[in-house]
């Protein structure tokens, strides 16, 4: 019963990090289009699906509420003010995408919320993996870092790198979403920042490295975690192949490779502990009978019919966005 | 008081759950009503119905999207600003939570769609079958919700184990007779709400002498539906108050206004409860009605706050006041809902333009009388979160500051005053547009997961494609 929640969770959280990430990412690179027609297109892209997005985050958070309380709990208050900020930013691009149409002489407020507040979501998110990674201060199952515990150099540095990596994914998106100009400055983008998050994956490997954070030492007594990242530098060979050869879906394809792959590396060295390294999975699962009476109903019906549902929608708005002559 | 974390964050709870609720109670009475509507459309075949049908299914497109985004921050509220309750309560609400998450977006975001793109790619049936789930979807996020509520009203069914609440029989929980109280209070509320807006705007378009045919199904529909719901809602709302009564004796004495154990016990009408000198001032009091009031009797005994130990008391003005604004409310809702339908059937509503005034003008009744209820449902559970096992003060997050919830209440105050200003304005223009030959609504680009887009087209009336800018 714990393992299946153990999957519920990996795939809300997966399908999370790839879906609201392309479409945070095409938001961070939205602010920096200069042209109307490009900002609009780039809406375009991702207009009808990323309310459906954010949905999984906020089914990750019951998911870990109802499953595993004790991280909801821990983890939630100890990031109390970088939540905030993201869930503000979330708020701001999300009606952002409704009310910048209405507006004329104001849209600008709209457009600098969109950017603003998906850059801020995205840096979120990097900061909590990174703070993760190096250990939140914990004594005792309990939180002990005050207001400003998670932040440290290495998380702000997972920061930068998330925004980085959203907006590759982004880019990768748009590569497979549109035609002509557009498509060509997806290219470009992905030219720039594929480099870029490699350097950042670099740079922060170094300094896990250099700082001996506990993690490091899970790498060393066990090797078969060297197995992700060697997936991920595949799939960034291919992203430069596909790129080179201009097959359109390639780049998301990999890109998403290389997301799944980080994911994998860091659930695998985090193994058995949800919060490292403090709690484990066994501890922080709720008790049988909470388990089983989601399983009976939500777990075995619904989750199956929600991701059915995702398919179905990904395939209604399949394919090349159709140019805007025939659109009306 | 001084300003503490446990004071900002009960306060910050309080703004972002009432701003919340508003649009929720609102929508799931929109839904059913819709439904309603549709089945009348097809079994009649009015086009009349058609289009007001069209009308309101924008406008609960933009109140359902603002009851999603104001519902997002309350999902994660619980973890960061609750910490205790939600390691504790976790194993109960948590499952109940995500009931409530996972049904609400299998129903509400697929059928959802059907509603927005479906009306000719789908038999009638279908479509009418789509409004009906939708219509459930909105009933069951409100039943998990009020399940989840009273069990922190009134806890059942759990054992205390290791400091957590370990559920140790669902059905209890699920079933418990405080839920098939509450539930059927909360959804009558909403379908008052729903009621009591369709007949305000219908009203509103007889007054500027527009609309008349649609404004003539709006005002009778709305006003017959509350006919029959508003006496349905002070039935259960005496049987919500027979369960406080019953489980909760601290909270019901607040509300009464009662300090001192009476025999027969009187019901006290108007008053300023002051804590200090455990006593009211300026009261008015009639005999015997408390007793009759709360069990049916001339002589039966009931207890006043001063028997329960000073800490253990809820604050007494606000569930006094608020309760007394829900029922003074709930009357006047009552008057209309009445007086309303006899003028329909003698024929002299739309003559009597003071009552369709007076309709027009009713619309924020529902919603006060709704947030006064809970007011005085939460603020008289106090000072428990869990009734009776968990102290609000021992629930909160234990290290947060003062300074992080003073910025966080500051941030979400401001940012959900602005979406609720633009959202109102929004909804203002939609209703201002009014429902005439808005037959094809569905706007290129409206999707199920964005209700909002619903209203697109019509609200700009083809100037957007220009500035749209494709």
């Amino acid at each position: 019963m714990i393992s299946f929640w153990v999957a519920v969770l990996s795939v809300s959280i997966l399908l999370y990090v790839l879906l609201d990430g392309f479409d945070l990412g095409i938001g961070i690179i939205f602010g920096f289009m200069p042209t109307e027609a490009r900002r609009a297109s780039l809406l375009q892209a991702i207009e009808p699906l990323w309310d459906g997005n954010e949905t999984w985050l906020v089914v990750t958070g019951v998911v870990l509420w109802g499953a595993f309380p004790i991280v909801y709990a821990t983890l939630l208050s100890a990031f109390y003010l970088p939540l905030l900020a993201m869930l503000g930013g979330l708020i701001l691009r999300g009606v952002a995408f409704e009310f910048r149409d209405k507006a004329e002489r104001l849209r600008w407020i709209w457009d600098a919320g969109f950017a603003l507040g998906s850059l801020v979501a995205a840096f979120v998110q990097g900061v909590a993996v990174g703070a993760l990674v190096e250990g939140l201060p914990m004594s005792d199952g309990q939180y002990v870092g005050g207001d400003f515990g998670w932040a440290s150099p290495f998380a702000l540095l997972c920061g930068v790198g998330l925004c980085v990596g959203y907006a590759l994914l982004g880019a990768a998106w748009l590569a497979y979403k549109c035609e002509g100009e557009l498509k060509d400055t997806a290219y470009r983008l992905i030219r720039f920042l594929a480099p870029g998050l490699l350097f950042f994956l670099v740079v922060v490997f170094a300094f896990a490295l250099n700082k001996n954070f506990a993690v490091m030492e899970r790498w060393l007594t066990r090797p078969i975690l060297f197995l992700f990242p060697m997936v991920g530098v595949s799939a960034g060979a291919l992203l430069g192949a596909s790129v080179k050869q201009r097959w359109d879906a390639g780049p998301f394809i990999t890109v998403a490779i290389i997301f799944v792959s980080a994911f994998g590396t860091l659930a695998l060295s985090f193994w058995p502990y949800m919060i490292p390294f403090s709690i484990t999975i066994d501890q922080a699962a709720a008790p049988r009978e909470s388990l089983s009476f989601m399983f009976w109903g939500a777990g075995l019906f619904v989750f199956p019919l929600m991701l059915v549902y995702v398919v179905f929608n990904y395939r209604v708005f399949r394919g090349k966005n159709r140019p805007s002559a025939d659109h009306y | 008081m001084e300003l503490s974390a446990l004071l900002l964050s009960r306060l910050q709870f309080a703004f972002t759950v009432s701003f919340h609720i508003i649009f929720p109670s609102f929508t799931i009475g929109l839904a059913v009503w819709l439904t309603a509507l549709e089945a009348v459309y097809q079994g009649t075949g009015r086009p009349v119905f058609r289009r007001v049908f069209e009308f309101w299914l924008k406008i609960f497109g933009v109140a359902f999207g603002l009851g999603v985004v104001s519902g997002i921050v309350l999902a994660f509220q619980f973890g960061t600003n609750w910490s205790v309750l939600s390691r504790m309560s976790g194993p109960i609400q948590g499952p109940l939570l995500t009931y409530e998450t996972f049904t609400a977006f299998a129903l509400e975001a697929s059928f959802f769609g059907v509603l927005v793109f479906g009306r000719r790619r789908v038999p009638p049936w279908l479509y009418l079958f789509s409004t009906a789930m939708v219509a459930l979807g909105t009933t069951f996020s409100a039943f998990w919700i009020m399940v989840n509520n009273s069990w922190m009203q009134v806890p059942v069914g759990y054992s205390l184990e290791n400091g957590a609440f370990v559920p140790k029989d669902w059905a209890a929980i699920i079933f418990s007779p405080v839920v098939w109280v509450r539930f059927p209070h909360m959804l009558l509320a909403s379908f008052i709400t729903g009621a009591f807006c369709v007949a305000a705007t219908g009203a509103w378009y007889f007054l500027r002498k527009e609309f008349e045919a649609e404004a003539r199904v709006m005002l009778r529909m709305g006003l017959f539906l509350a006919a029959l719901f508003v006496p349905a809602q002070l039935l259960f709302g005496h049987l919500t108050g027979d369960y406080v009564h019953k489980y909760q004796p601290a909270k019901f004495a607040a509300i009464e206004g009662r300090w001192e154990t009476e025999q027969p016990a009187g019901e006290v009408v108007i008053a300023w409860p002051n804590s200090k000198k455990e006593a009211n001032d300026f009261e008015i009091k009639i005999p015997f009605l408390g007793s009759l009031i709360a069990s049916m009797s001339f002589d039966s005994k009931e207890v006043g706050l001063k028997d329960f130990p000073v800490h253990e008391r809820p604050p007494v003005v606000i569930p006094f006041f608020s309760f007394r604004i829900m029922v003074g409310c709930g009357l006047a809702m009552l008057a209309l809902a009445w007086l309303g339908p006899y003028l329909i059937w003698k024929g002299r509503l739309e003559q009597s333009r003071w009552l369709l005034w007076l309709i027009f003008l009713s619309f924020p009744l529902p919603f006060i009388a709704t947030l006064t209820g809970w007011f005085t449902a939460e603020v008289g559970r106090q000072p428990w979160t869990v009734y009776g096992v968990l102290r609000t003060a021992d629930a909160a997050t234990p290290f947060l500051t003062t300074r992080a919830v003073a910025i966080s209440l500051v941030l979400y105050f401001v940012l959900y005053s602005f979406i609720f200003l633009f959202g109102v304005f929004y909804i203002y223009r939609l209703l201002q547009a009014g429902p005439a030959g808005a037959l094809v609504t569905a706007s290129h680009d409206a999707t199920p997961s964005r209700p909002m887009s619903v209203a697109k087209t019509p609200l700009v009336n083809g100037q957007a494609q220009e500035a749209r800018g494709d």
